[in-house]
């Protein structure tokens, strides 16, 4: 903690004129460094103190002894796999319908329109502050009869609620780069817009493109209230229903499970773009 | 440079097309970017589109590319209408200002891409790719990304791009303006050499008069999307049709002088006046006040106690040395003298003639101080 004395100290011009200006640099970024730490510390123990009373709840047995059981059980629970796999089968549904949309829309706002851009980021905010409900009725109203009845209902309904992240993934992908004059490079050499969409603009939008992704599948895997509405057995909607039926342990050991494999899914992703940021940065060092 | 093999293949193979531009016009909002702009170019022929900024002269070469709309006029590449040709299809090179390389290709895919989009087979179109960049002396870095290469090194990667697809026109739109002055100087020769050799048609836009002079077969001076004069540098400069061109291209003194019959008095002497298109539509009455352009090469200086000017500052250019002189009635007048002279110190009390016999004139300008004023 900081003393008010430290805090006056620190504003009060007069010592700062006294004490070396390099010292007194020092001294404020230790102090900042203080700081930074308290917030981290705080911070972690709210994420991860959770976590560790839920591992440590699926890991006890009724009798109070630790064991992985809770954990080697959950292949063979009845929905389990289903539910998985049609959480996943979503967040690759949502992902490319998303993406689908978003990009060539995003990259046409950008190269046709770009005066009307604040307003592309009024629109795509909507679906963070419209209740959930309205947008399943939105969604109902328009989306294609054969969809209705299917688990596809339930991918448009996330792309409506993804679309606010992959918008603004995408857009700050599209401020990165010369997009005009590389779409114009593009078709003074004869690229028709597929193979400028496809070999110029997406590969220069990885980043963009791969946050995008990232936040798409997170927000699909862990997406509960319009799969409930919807009476679709999604994982968390599984998970929330197998702990209702009095499988405490094995549910929140599935749930930490799934924490662990988005994170891992995320990582890999993120990986992608990683690898290729440290070639970039080492090739600049080189050159 | 190395003349490669395939360079005297295509010296002999690939001609440039004629294009005609007729009677362009383009509105942007309020800006008349083109208005009745109108420029033909001979197979071959290097033609560079010199002016201020906002003149349109980015805009015209954007046309000719397919990259911009035509509110009027049209644009005929080997007399064929390219009203309907969209960009990928007009076989046009075009090397941008800013540095254009596709940042997740190598230099040689990125020379390939225009074959690859032609369909070329991959090591065909590896192999010239490769002699392209051989050609702008960068076969070397044939493996690097454009963030591995240096802004000129880029410039020439996009000019092999531009080059490997075998244009009938090359575009180039400002192509060294981001570039240091050494490698600017560097770059433009290649350029010139490339094209000479290449014979393709080139149009060649910049607001640098001495790139413009030095590269061009023909300069065409533009100013609020009007063509003020298309000659060679050497007319251009000897030859200004206009005030304006007088004054953008090069050097000038602008000095008060009068009309005396068919000639202009001016620094205790006399001249005659040169018929040009910017001169006045009919002969200025005697006695009327007009501005007279003088290049600093045109007038001369004599040490004179009475000569009525005072030398008020010398600045040394590598064979000339300028010499700023203040006149009678504050007119600041700039004069080139060989460095090789008799030197003149600031301070000296001079006079200043006239050497050459004929000179352009315009009504005085109405801005007060625009008289005796320099361009440079």
């Amino acid at each position: 903690m900081v003393a008010l004395g430290e805090v006056d100290a620190l504003f009060d011009p007069g010592d700062a004129v006294a004490r070396p200006p390099r010292a007194w640099a020092a001294g404020r970024l230790r102090s900042i460094a203080w700081w930074r730490g308290i917030v981290l510390v705080c911070t972690g123990a709210f994420f991860l103190i959770p976590l560790f009373a839920a591992l440590r709840f699926s890991l006890e047995s009724f009798s109070g002894a630790l064991t992985f059981s809770a954990f080697t059980a959950i292949p063979t629970q009845p929905g389990f796999t289903a539910a998985l796999s049609l959480s996943i089968h979503l967040a690759v549904v949502t992902t490319l319908i998303t993406l689908g949309l978003m990009v060539p829309t995003a990259v046409y706002v950008h190269l046709r329109l770009p005066r009307l851009r604040p307003i592309f980021d009024g629109i795509t905010i909507l679906p963070i502050v419209i209740p959930p409900v309205v947008l399943i009725v939105g969604v109902l109203q328009v989306a294609p009869t054969s969809l209705k009845g299917t688990p596809y209902l339930l991918a448009l309904v996330y792309v409506v609620l993804a679309m606010p992240f992959v918008y603004r993934s995408v857009d700050a992908g599209l401020r990165a780069i010369d997009l005009k004059t590389l779409v114009e490079a593009s078709r003074s050499l004869g690229g028709r817009w597929p193979s400028t969409v496809w070999r110029v603009i997406v590969p220069n939008l990885r980043t963009g493109i791969l946050s995008a992704t990232v936040l798409t599948v997170a927000l699909v895997l862990g997406e509960f209230t319009m799969a409930s509405l919807d009476l679709y057995q999604t994982l968390p909607v599984w998970i929330y229903n197998f702990f209702l039926s009095g499988n405490g342990h094995v549910s929140t050991a599935v749930s930490l499970l799934a924490l662990v494999v988005t994170w891992l899914v995320l990582l890999v992703i993120s990986s992608f773009d990683l690898r290729r940021i440290r070639r970039m940065a080492q090739a600049r060092r080189d050159a | 440079m190395a003349v490669t093999a395939s360079d005297r293949r295509h010296s002999t193979d690939v001609v440039g097309a004629a294009v005609e531009m007729t009677g362009l016009r383009r509105r942007f909002g309020a800006t008349q970017a083109l208005d009745g702009f109108t420029l033909t170019l001979q197979p071959g022929e290097l033609v560079a589109l010199l002016g201020p900024s906002g003149c349109g002269k980015t805009t015209a070469l954007r046309v000719l590319a397919g990259l911009e709309m035509l509110d009027a006029g049209g644009v005929l590449v080997d007399g064929v209408d390219q009203a309907r040709i969209p960009a990928q299809k007009r076989d046009m090179g075009m090397v941008f200002q800013s540095y254009s390389l596709f940042p997740n290709m190598t230099a040689q895919d990125n020379v390939a891409f225009g074959l690859r989009m032609r369909k070329v087979g991959a090591q065909a179109r590896r192999a010239r790719a490769l002699q392209h960049l051989e050609r702008v002396g960068l076969a070397s870095e044939a493996a690097k990304y454009p963030h591995q290469m240096s802004g000129g090194q880029q410039q020439r990667v996009a000019l092999a791009r531009a080059l490997a697809i075998e244009p009938r026109v090359l575009l180039l739109d400002e192509p060294l303006s981001a570039l240091d002055a050494k490698v600017r100087l560097q770059l433009r020769e290649q350029i010139r050499v490339l094209q000479t050799r290449l014979k393709i048609t080139t149009l060649f836009v910049t607001h640098d008069q001495e790139e413009a002079l030095s590269m061009a077969d023909r300069v065409c001076v533009m100013r609020a999307g009007r063509i003020e004069q298309v000659d060679t540098p050497s007319m251009l400069y000897s030859v200004p049709a206009t005030p304006f061109v007088a004054e953008f291209v090069g050097t000038m003194n602008r000095i008060p002088g009068v009309i005396s019959g068919d000639r202009v008095r001016l620094l205790s002497t006399e001249a005659a006046v040169r018929p040009s298109t910017g001169a006045p539509s009919g002969p200025y009455a005697s006695g009327t006040p007009v501005d007279v352009f003088v290049r600093p090469e045109g007038l001369a200086v004599t040490p004179s106690p009475q000569g009525g000017g005072t030398v008020v500052t010398t600045t040394f250019l590598g064979s000339i040395t300028r010499l700023g002189v203040l006149l009678d009635e504050d007119v600041m007048v700039y004069v080139d003298l060989p460095t090789t002279a008799d030197p003149v110190v600031a301070g000296s009390a001079v006079e200043v003639t006239l050497t050459e016999r004929d000179v352009m004139v315009a009504e005085r300008a109405a801005t007060p101080g625009a008289a005796g004023s320099l361009t440079p």
